[in-house]
């Protein structure tokens, strides 16, 4: 009993451990719980200061592009070699210049809602087979090997998309694939050579696949034997007990991992940058080129800096802006949802 | 007797599926792997270590070097907070405060690469003149991966048996005793995993660094210098035509790709002796 609270790390039988031993405090403890408090209170206050910088550097781009900025899809600096600039709503940009964001909103929604719906039930069934059909000796290795998969840096990642599994996957898969354009014409041929939205989705796929599946697994142990056991007495079959016993005990769970899985998707930069093609459009089939919010950002930032008004500089902080909006939201939902079935489970950052 | 044969072949439909799921999981996994380390293997050559990154010359002296000076760096500063900070809530904070601090550095985790390398640009790139330098690249990196070492610092101290902590009150030990002589020993080894799969993290990130540290193809040379890291390599040779930049992408990534994996055994291994070393403890 005492090993279990041990091993999950129980946090609120610490917070009783800590009351009971409020014994007097000697100077050196205090100086020692001054700085600690101090640190303590760096990770929020970082958050605050992101959060700060952000708002104030997307401020003037607020005001001159208004509501225009989520609905329209020219992203144009204006003229760079102009001498006049224009004013509207007391901020200047140059001529011409015109900022709508909403290719990249349909490029980020689409890569990371098609990487979420593939990888969800893939890291689930995955999950599944190493906890409840393999042998635990065959298992732990590649539970570990899962973890390793976690911790491949993105820009691996992103070599791999362009170099080796595009290039592939366009020659012997999406020809295939593009036979359903007759049903769903987004479909429709030409696949192109490997570079585009599908491409950057199933990359994005495989990078989420780990903290989806991670997390999968250290529910599926938290699942209790006799609940099990009861049930394969009753003469269920395995199968028959995943879906009544299982199953149902780690959804929402699962519902938390998803959503952190599609935070880690809307954020990812250098995979997709590489791998999308980054091109300013909706793309005209599944197959085509596009761009996201993260990934516009890191290519175009270099650019913006040559507007001497500072506009295009703060449109992309209004997308980062934007960026930040929905990835909180995501994360902050998924911890919620968490916070109701087991705390400690989810993992923080990469899930390595 | 067909509704059970019926439900034999929805189980063995249902865990076919589960079959295949797994192979999706593990193919791309091995291929990635694999992939990059052919490619990378024969450009493995000591000019690696003794050229810099400079048109299509076989060399990476000035990333390797940037990146150990950076993960060194990021370790100093994201470190210290980091374990400060997890201490005092595994130790100090009243619950309420901790829970509250545990959930805002939980949701800093979330915060997206390139907003992190963004804000970096315009506070200390811009705001305070820094320019492109290894300082602002340190503290984009710190501030990523902080979150990661407050957390695993913080398990560490709350998953130390319960009964160490009463013999150590019962003893009549002030809390920074207990601390240093009671709980830092068993603690320590979750500390230290924590901070190397956190070292593995921030080694293998591009998108914060690009604004802040931006890139040199010298040795670094100073806090308000830029500095070269292997990332960056990879991530712009890829995009050059040319079979000699490719080949230094290659290698980049394959040392990249190496140095992470291996830290993650090394945090995993440390990880596994804590928990049995705990576990012992416990009575």
């Amino acid at each position: 009993m005492s090993t279990m609270s041990a091993r999950a790390g129980d946090v609120t039988a610490g917070r009783a451990r800590r009351r009971a031993s409020s014994t007097e405090l000697s100077r050196w403890d205090k100086v020692l719980r001054a700085v600690s408090a101090i640190a303590g209170i760096v990770p929020t206050g970082l958050l605050v200061f992101i959060a700060v910088i952000m708002v104030v550097a997307a401020l003037p781009s607020i005001l001159f592009n208004g509501f225009s900025f989520f609905t329209g899809s020219v992203f144009n600096f204006g003229n760079l070699y102009a001498t006049t600039t224009v004013t509207h709503n007391g901020v200047t940009a140059l001529p011409h210049a015109a900022y709508g964001v909403w290719p990249l909103i349909v490029g980020t929604l689409a890569t990371s809602l098609i990487a979420l719906v593939l990888a969800v039930p893939i890291s689930v069934g995955g999950a599944l087979m190493l906890s409840e059909v393999i042998p635990r000796r065959i298992a732990d290795p590649l539970s570990v090997f899962l973890e390793l998969l976690a911790g491949i840096p993105s820009v691996v990642f992103g070599l791999w998309g362009v170099a080796v599994f595009g290039p592939f996957i366009a020659a012997h898969v999406y020809p295939a694939l593009s036979a359903i354009g007759h049903v769903i014409p987004f479909f429709k041929a030409p696949v192109g050579v490997g570079q585009g939205l599908l491409t950057a989705s199933l990359v994005l796929t495989v990078m989420i696949i780990p903290i989806v599946a991670s997390t999968t697994l250290v529910l599926l142990k938290r699942v209790p034997i006799l609940a099990k056991e009861g049930a394969l007495a009753l003469g269920m079959t395995r199968y028959e007990t995943a879906r009544v016993v299982t199953i149902p005990y780690i959804r929402t769970g699962i519902v938390a991992a998803s959503l952190l899985g599609w935070a880690r998707a809307l954020g990812e930069t250098i995979a997709v940058l590489l791998i999308i093609g980054d091109i300013y459009s909706v793309p005209g089939n599944i197959f085509g080129n596009s761009s996201t919010i993260a990934a516009w950002i890191a290519s175009t930032l270099d650019g913006a800096l040559q507007d001497f008004t500072g506009m295009g500089v703060h449109a992309l902080a209004e997308l980062g802006l934007l960026l930040l909006a929905i990835s909180l939201l995501t994360n902050l939902a998924g911890r919620l949802v968490v916070r109701r079935v087991a705390g400690g489970v989810l993992p923080v950052g990469r899930g390595v | 007797m067909s509704r059970r044969r019926r439900s034999h072949v929805r189980a063995a439909i249902f865990w076919g599926l589960c079959g295949v799921a797994l192979f999706l999981i593990i193919a791309p996994a091995l291929d990635i792997i694999i992939s990059i380390l052919a490619n990378a293997l024969p450009v493995l050559k000591p000019s690696l270590l003794t050229e810099t990154t400079q048109g299509t010359q076989l060399g990476l002296q000035n990333a390797i070097v940037g990146t150990i000076v950076l993960s060194i760096c990021v370790l100093i500063v994201a470190g210290t907070i980091g374990v400060l900070a997890g201490l005092y809530l595994a130790e100090f904070a009243p619950p309420r405060v901790a829970s509250t601090a545990r959930f805002f550095s939980e949701v800093l985790a979330g915060v997206p690469s390139i907003v992190v390398g963004y804000v970096g640009y315009t506070a200390l790139v811009v705001g305070l003149h820094w320019h492109y330098s290894l300082l602002a690249g340190v503290l984009a990196l710190s501030a990523l991966i902080l979150p990661y070492i407050v957390k695993t610092t913080e398990l560490a101290f709350s998953s130390v048996p319960r009964a160490l902590r009463e013999g150590a009150i019962a003893l009549g030990l002030s809390r920074g005793r207990m601390i240093r002589k009671v709980l830092i020993p068993p603690a320590l080894p979750g500390i230290v995993s924590g901070l190397v799969l956190a070292l593995a993290i921030s080694t293998g990130e591009t998108a914060p660094l690009l604004f802040t540290a931006n890139f040199s193809d010298k040795l670094p040379s100073g806090l308000f210098n830029p500095v070269g890291y292997l990332t960056y390599v990879t991530y712009t040779d890829i995009q050059l035509p040319g079979k000699a930049t490719q080949a230094v992408a290659y290698a980049a990534a394959g040392v990249t790709m190496l140095f992470v994996l291996l830290l993650i055994l090394v945090g995993r291994r440390i990880t596994a002796r804590s928990r049995r070393l705990v576990a012992r403890m416990d009575v």
